[in-house]
């Protein structure tokens, strides 16, 4: 009987049946058309040709795609050659972000594991401490970073009084940095989803485990970690979507030499580039690789509710 | 004859492909105490929220005092409802969810508290007046809902297994309670239980419902006595269901060849037929007989203790193990496991079912 | 006695909780601890001092920031309103409204903000303003922050109505209230801590936010966070190692009364 009362869902049965599509209005009409109609917008930009300091001439054109892949020109007269700059910071991005994903899994999941095996009260606070600097301005935590590795930094500046170190290391506008930057960013985006399914892991499968003769490494690699994989692949998508179009970090930190997507995409709208189709493609050319791994997300998901 | 409260004609209700209610037709009278019987699952539950007006129904028709009121939604409907786990409002004090239905109805405020004070004194909570529903303790919440749902002077009062959350000492404290309380108010109560022993002790008439369908409406005593089919006898009480052959049924009286060949003519309910059959007789109703002088003849295949009574276990020479209830007492005869024994029952505490 | 093996613990997962923290906490804090050097260089400690906070508020730069705050707060405080409001009703009808039509959509829709990659929406809003013909300034800035924080008003407003039984709302239809009267009477009351929670969540993320507005402002126009990133191309200087404490604060407090609210809420149940 319980079970059945739950699923009164027939439009008469629910509290507010018949308002469904009533109340969702503002939220359709405001996330359509300042979202899904401005990213079907710039699909149509990515196919115009550029104008000179900003904005689009009305004219079909390929011209954007092509220089993000080809040198010289597709349909132009010499046979064309791939152009690697773009791909190359393409690359270079996702690389960064696959970086700044593994380590955040290698901290993030011992941490979620502590977090979620405490007992009660002590566990919200310790997720509390977990979940600040997630809500501190990512700018904010993007300049104390900055601030912090610097080659006359506190960092340095300790290194050195401590006699560890007799130069400054260099840090800042290399690889490395943008790396610490993403890893710093994002870190929260891993532990939390993590957390919250290793919650309810239930842990007299451990028991089980450990009644079979199970190693508590064993227990974590064959029982724990593909019950709590749900989690950690949230925790993964949730580091490395952003991480791939990040701006702050390989600005602040990374400087000219280390572009990634997110400024390459600044750059040709509000930098000196100007190209807007060309930015327009390129974050076309981001929101399907992104859509990619989503879909792969959703899939994987699908299955794993249909276990 | 009084008049009927609530009518429900041909009722189905379905959700999707799966048929809660079929085709149920009911009256409840004024002023009565209607019991709604059946299993978890039944559509018991379904029913009540289907006079509430939470479900809408697929097809039939609800008459309340002659007003179809299928069409109305719940807040134009008078009747209130009990709920399972109460549904106090968690941010309203005891006062304030008793007045709530009443300033919904145009109530001042000085009406709406007058009311509520007598509410209060009819379920002994005076003094609870101001407290937040958290910090009563299960009985006097399920005591705040009683005041909160009959406040309004409803025309029916509908209770969704009240008394389910209580533990066992209290539940039979509140069940004389409610009884009283509704010859007190005069008001008809519909009450939806899966215990039976509830729905013997404190209802005016009982409906059996079982797979969305009533099996049978009647006072305890009819229901328990004269049940019309196998569902209503296995479900009301306990029972043994003995296989016989069927020779002939008339004038309500049935003809029939009991397992070891006897012959045996008692009441029939309306619709058996001749051929294969059950007969069911109470344990409390059978005797222990001499072996081969009696009705039926078996060993005793075990003994359960039970506390005021024994029960011992029969296994009839076809397998079929029937069940004796007889009283602990000191002059009683019992007899012991593996001693064959004959059992006797009398035609009127027979009763040859419909499968 | 036979030492008691627990299962829940795993050699270095304390270690590594600590470093985690550490690694989170240590740029903040030291950047905090920064801003009170009395100190012109900013690496070398030349003493306690408030001077850098006088700075802020009275130094030469401080006009612009002023403005900039009052920008910041206005737009937060306007987008958190409406994306709160239009997340509960989004809610009510996910969670309330039985089955309508585009339900299967809707719940992607309102998580598509989360989706879509920052910079991509950024993009993708300065072009649809532009192609409109909508000058950039105050209200691009506020409709473009109204999208983004309606799936973060909407995760707590949610959480706190799933956990509110439909019973009580049908409780009051029961007892003569209208649906609107269960909305407000009953529905809206219980669901008070969860549309806190959802508020202040979508005020610290409108704040924040910088890659969208920057895209967005139009020219004149700054917040906080742009006028932030503005001076930290000509490098960081004390004044702004103050002002990111100032913020910090600020979010610190917001996300604590958020949980605070969210736990109180909780209590009473």
């Amino acid at each position: 009987m319980a079970g059945l009362l739950k699923k009164t869902n027939s439009p008469n049965n629910a509290v507010y049946g018949g308002l469904g599509g009533w109340l969702m209005l503002p939220a359709w009409a405001v996330i359509g058309i300042f979202l899904v109609l401005p990213v079907l917008m710039m699909l149509v930009y990515s196919f115009l040709t550029k104008e000179f300091r900003g904005g689009v001439i009305w004219e079909f054109s390929m011209a954007a795609y092509d220089q993000f892949f080809f040198d010289r020109g597709l349909f132009g007269d010499d046979p064309p050659v791939i152009e690697w700059t773009y791909i190359t910071i393409f690359w270079r991005s996702i690389w960064q972000a696959a970086l700044a994903t593994f380590f955040c899994l290698i901290i993030g999941f011992p941490t979620a594991w502590f977090i979620a095996t405490r007992a009660g009260k002590n566990r919200s606070v310790w997720l509390f401490l977990i979940t600040i600097p997630y809500w501190v301005n990512l700018l904010i935590r993007t300049i104390s970073m900055k601030f912090l590795i610097r080659d006359t930094g506190p960092l340095n500046e300790w290194l050195i009084a401590s006699g560890l170190i007799s130069e400054p290391i260099h840090m800042i506008n290399t690889n490395f940095a943008v790396q610490l930057g993403l890893f710093y960013s994002y870190l929260p985006f891993m532990v939390l989803p993590i957390y919250a399914s290793v919650e309810r892991y239930n842990f007299a499968l451990s028991e089980a485990a450990a009644d079979l003769y199970a190693s508590r490494w064993t227990t974590l690699r064959r029982i724990i970690l593909p019950t709590v994989r749900p989690g950690i692949i949230a925790g993964c998508i949730l580091v490395f979507v952003p991480s791939l179009g990040a701006f702050l970090a390989p600005d602040l930190l990374g400087g000219a030499k280390n572009f990634m997507i997110g400024s390459l995409i600044e750059e040709q709208f509000k930098g000196n580039a100007g190209n807007w189709p060309f930015g327009a493609a390129a974050s076309m050319i981001l929101l399907s690789m992104v859509l990619i791994v989503l879909t792969f997300y959703a899939r994987a998901q699908g299955k794993e509710g249909a276990r | 004859m009084r008049d009927i409260a609530v009518d429900i004609l041909d009722l189905t209700k379905k959700y999707g492909t799966f048929t809660a209610l079929r085709n149920v037709s009911l009256d409840i009278r004024d002023n009565e105490f209607f019991t709604l019987l059946g299993p978890s699952g039944c559509g018991k539950t379904t029913l009540l929220r289907c006079i509430a007006g939470f479900e809408d129904v697929t097809t039939g028709a609800i008459r309340l005092y002659g007003e179809d009121i299928a069409d109305l939604p719940p807040n134009k409907r008078p009747v209130n409802t009990v709920f399972q786990n109460y549904a106090l409002f968690p941010h309203m004090n005891v006062t304030q969810n008793i007045m709530f239905g009443l300033l919904r109805l145009g109530q001042s405020d000085a009406q709406a508290r007058a009311r509520v004070g007598e509410v209060l004194e009819m379920v002994q909570l005076t003094e609870f007046a101001t407290r937040l529903p958290a910090q009563l303790s299960g009985g006097q919440q399920q005591r705040v809902a009683l005041a909160r749902a009959l406040a309004p002077n409803p025309k029916v009062l509908l209770l969704d297994e009240p008394l389910s959350a209580l533990d066992l000492k209290l539940r039979q404290a509140v069940r004389l309670e409610l009884q009283q309380l509704q010859r007190e108010t005069g008001i008809t109560f519909v009450f939806v239980t899966h215990d039976q022993e509830e729905a013997l002790t404190m209802s005016d008439r009982i409906a059996v419902i079982a797979e969305g369908h009533v099996q049978q409406v009647g006072n305890a005593r009819d229901i328990y006595q004269a049940p019309v089919n196998r569902f209503v006898a296995d479900f009301i009480g306990e029972t043994n269901l003995i296989d016989v052959e069927v020779r002939d049924v008339s004038g309500g009286m049935a003809t029939c060849d009991l397992p070891g060949g006897a012959a045996f003519t008692c009441p029939a309910a309306a619709g058996a037929k001749a051929g294969k059959g059950h007969l069911s007789v109470r344990p409390e109703r059978m005797t222990f007989a001499k072996a081969g002088a009696a009705l039926l003849s078996g060993t005793v295949a075990r003994h359960v203790f039970l506390g005021t009574d024994m029960q011992v276990d029969v296994r009839l020479s076809d397998d079929e193990l029937l069940t004796v209830r007889v009283q602990n007492s000191e002059d009683s005869h019992i007899p012991e496991p593996g001693a064959a024994i004959g059992l006797n029952f009398e035609a009127g505490a027979a009763r040859l079912l419909v499968d | 006695m036979a030492r008691k093996i627990d299962l829940r613990r795993f050699p270095g997962f304390l270690p590594m909780t600590y470093l985690c923290l550490f690694l989170l906490y240590a740029p903040l804090i030291i950047v905090m601890i920064y801003s009170f050097n009395e100190s012109q260089s900013i690496t070398n400690w030349g003493g306690f001092s408030l001077r850098w906070y006088g700075e802020v508020f009275w130094g030469v730069e401080s006009e612009k920031f002023k403005a900039a705050a009052i920008h910041s707060f206005i737009i937060a405080i306007t987008a958190a309103t409406c994306s709160t409001c239009i997340a509960t009703l989004a809610a009510t009808a996910m969670l309330r409204a039985g089955r309508f039509r585009g339900k299967g959509i809707s719940f992607a829709l309102i998580n598509l903000p989360l989706m879509v990659p920052e910079i991509v929406t950024a993009v993708a809003t300065l072009i649809f303003f532009s192609a409109i013909g909508f000058t950039t300034g105050i209200l691009t800035i506020l409709l473009s922050h109204i999208v983004f924080c309606i799936p973060f008003a909407y995760l707590p407003i949610a959480a706190r109505m799933q956990g509110i039984e439909e019973v009580y709302e049908q409780a009051a239809q029961d007892l003569y209230a209208t649906r609107f009267q269960a909305f407000k009477l009953i529905l809206l009351p219980l669901m008070m801590p969860g549309i806190i929670s959802g508020f202040l969540l979508a005020f610290i993320i409108s704040l924040d936010d910088f890659i969208i507005t920057n895209f967005v402002k139009g020219a004149g126009i700054e917040t906080l966070p742009t006028a932030i990133f503005g001076s930290v191309k000509q490098g960081i200087k004390p004044n702004i190692m103050a002002i990111s404490t100032l913020l910090l604060l600020v979010s610190v407090v917001f996300v604590t009364l958020s949980w605070l609210v969210g736990r109180m809420g909780q209590n009473r149940k």
